[in-house]
Parts: structure tokens; sequence; C-alpha cells
């Protein structure tokens, strides 16, 4: 809780300067926006500082590709249909090529066998891009950490991983909540004071590219 | 047809190709061939009016090593799974093969179903059927190492820089 808290923003104009404190708090926008309109005043123009807009459009409609490796893929399944619709927090449109594809739920064991296909996936994915390990096979091997003779302890090894879902296989609300996770993470990014505030050669992770 | 009536059918045909009744193991019975006499008994079982086994259900193959007897320790078994549709019976074949030198016929040729089980069980195992038609590795890398169902594998370090540990 901070100062803001002690002391709510009353009209629209001190709820936009709140909002502009933070550029990666979507919340305090969403409040305003949302009074601005009860008051019946036009929303057709919106002042947003360009990282919490990008932050915004990136967390709220990512596009995970259509990869599924083992039992893990039933439950993604699952959670893309109508009973967990994963299509309600904008990541439903699974794209059958890495190169739409924003977030790469790699579902089910990696073998030995798979694992390069699996990084030349990863690499043919546009930035940005966001990796999640499904299942407690991607995230260190799993039931086949000590005697799979062929099964890769983890693909943190090989490829960055942003969320971690442990199970056997996750539930479909697991996944749903790492991918809220995700979400969370995408709007703490600052695209934008990345890309221009910071000297040569200091790129990060998640920045714009 | 039972499995022992099955069996008095192919000691009279084959004689002493054909292992005793009852197997000494435990457990689901089956039949013993010897490896020479396989691919006869096994096309007389497809062929034969009287037992028509028109269905292959499975080859596979299992490592004795660390099992209790002596002899049985140095072996593999290649086994079929045969079942008939026609007469609604069905029978296993084990066929005994030494460890250091595991070949036995393909019987690819009798049931084409046998083309993959029998790549499988070489890519594990390391049993090498004579007379398939393609026997590749199945599940496996083509440059893996070794057969790692076999209970004396060792698993590499490392296989194309992915570490085992």
């Amino acid at each position: 809780m901070d100062k803001s808290d002690n002391n709510p923003p009353q009209t629209a104009e001190q709820m936009l300067r709140a909002a502009v404190q933070d550029p990666r708090d979507l919340t305090r926008y969403l409040t305003y926006l949302n009074t601005i309109k009860s008051e019946g005043l036009s929303t057709s123009v919106m002042v947003v500082p360009l990282d919490a807009a990008i932050n915004w459009a990136r967390a709220s409609s990512i596009w995970p590709l259509t990869f599924g490796l083992a039992c893990c893929a039933i439950e993604m399944m699952a959670v893309g249909a109508s009973r967990f619709d994963l299509d309600r927090f904008g990541a439903g449109a699974f794209r059958p090529t890495p190169r739409q594809a924003d977030l790469m739920i790699v579902a089910g064991t990696v073998t030995y066998k798979m694992m390069p296909r699996v990084k030349r996936l990863y690499e043919q994915m546009p930035e940005p891009k966001f990796v999640m390990a499904m299942g407690a096979c991607t995230v260190g091997g799993g039931p086949y950490c000590k005697f799979g003779y062929h099964v890769v302890k983890g693909i943190d090894r090989f490829i960055p991983v942003d969320v971690y879902v442990p199970g056997c296989p996750p539930r479909p609300e697991a996944l749903i909540d790492a991918l809220l996770a995700l979400q969370r993470k995408i709007a703490t990014g600052r695209p934008i004071i990345e890309r221009y505030a910071k000297p040569a050669g200091g790129g990060k992770d998640g920045g714009a590219q | 047809m039972t499995m022992e009536t099955i069996h008095a059918l192919l000691r009279e045909r084959f004689g002493e190709a054909i292992g005793e009744w009852p197997p000494p193991e435990t457990g689901d019975p089956w039949i013993g061939v010897k490896a020479e006499a396989y691919h006869d008994v096994a096309r007389f079982l497809r062929d034969d009016p009287a037992l028509k086994f028109d269905y292959l259900r499975l080859v596979s193959a299992v490592d004795w090593m660390g099992s209790s007897g002596a002899e049985s320790a140095e072996r593999l078994s290649s086994v079929l799974h045969l079942y008939s549709f026609a007469r609604d019976h069905e029978v296993t074949i084990a066929v005994d093969l030494p460890r250091d030198a595991a070949r036995l016929a393909s019987v690819a040729d009798l049931w084409p179903a046998a083309n993959w089980h029998e790549r499988e069980a070489y890519d594990m195992m390391g049993i090498v059927y004579e007379g398939h038609p393609d026997l590749r590795r199945i599940l496996l890398p083509e440059d893996w190492e070794g057969h790692p169902l076999r209970k004396d594998y060792v698993q590499p370090e490392e296989y194309h820089g992915i570490p085992n540990v």
C-alpha cells in the first residue's frame, strides 16, 4: 500500500496523475477510464505511458504456440477448450507456427531427440517471447529424473523459462494461474524505458527489440 | 484351443524344437521354441487351418540378467504374442537367445505388424532380426549407442551436449 491509497484520488485528473506515477500499474488507468466513462465523458482519447500501453497489449493477447509433447498437452488442450477457456485471458489463439507465437508452453516430456527441435522452435519465435515449463518433466525431468536415459533434466538448461508450472500433469487451473503470473510479469516490464534509457548493449530479456 | 493343446500340436510337428509343457517359469503360460525352428513354427501357426493365427499382437523382449539360475541369467528372450480372430484363441511363443549374439529370424514377412515391433525390440534390447526389411532404430536417435533396456546398460554422461544428471 502506498501513499496514494490513504488519500484516494477523487477527480479524473487526480486519477490520471496517480496513474502516471507508476506506468507499470494498469489498474489505476482502468479506474481512471471507468470513472470518466461513468461521468459520461468521452473515452475516445486516452493518455497512457507507452510502456503501460505496450505491456497491456502484450499481456492481453498472448498467442501460444500449438505445441504438445506428452500428457501435459492434454491438460493444455483442456485449458484451451470451452470448459476452462483460455480465450478469457486473451491467450486462446494457439498458433501453428512459431513465427506468430509469443508464448511457448512446453507441455510434456522433452527427450534428447526432441530438445534440438524445441530449441529451434524457440529461436524461430519473434521477440518478445516467453516460455512456460509445464509439468514436472520440463521443470526438472520429473519421474524420469533418476533413471530416464533419454529425458532432458529440465528445459531451463537450454532455453530461458519465465514461469514454472509444477504438477504431473498440472491441473488446468494451475496453467491458468501460470498464465496470470506471466501476465503480471509482462506488466512489470518497461520496454520503452529499457530500449531508450539504457546505455548501449544493456538490453534485457523481455525488453523491446 | 488352449495353449496346452497348441503346444501338443506343435510338439507333434516340430518335435524337440518345442520346449516342455508346462514352462518352467510361473505366470502367464508360454511355449518355448528353438531359434532355428522359430520362423517355421510362426508360419505353421499362421497357415494351419486349425490354428489360423491371423493377428500379431506384440513382439516383446525380456532380459533375464539378474534372475535366479545361472543359465537363465545369460539369455534374452524374444516373445511373440499371437491371436486368432478366426478361432478366438491365443498363443505366446518365447525364443531364448544368448545375450552376446542375439539374432533371430524376422517374422515381418508373415505379419507386417512385426516390422515396427521388431524394430523396437532391436532398439531397446539389441536383438537383431535377420531378414527384416528395414531394421533401424525406431524410437531413439540413429546415432545412439547401446540398447537402454538391457539390464547392463550404462547411461552415457551426455548426449550431444545434453547432460544426463
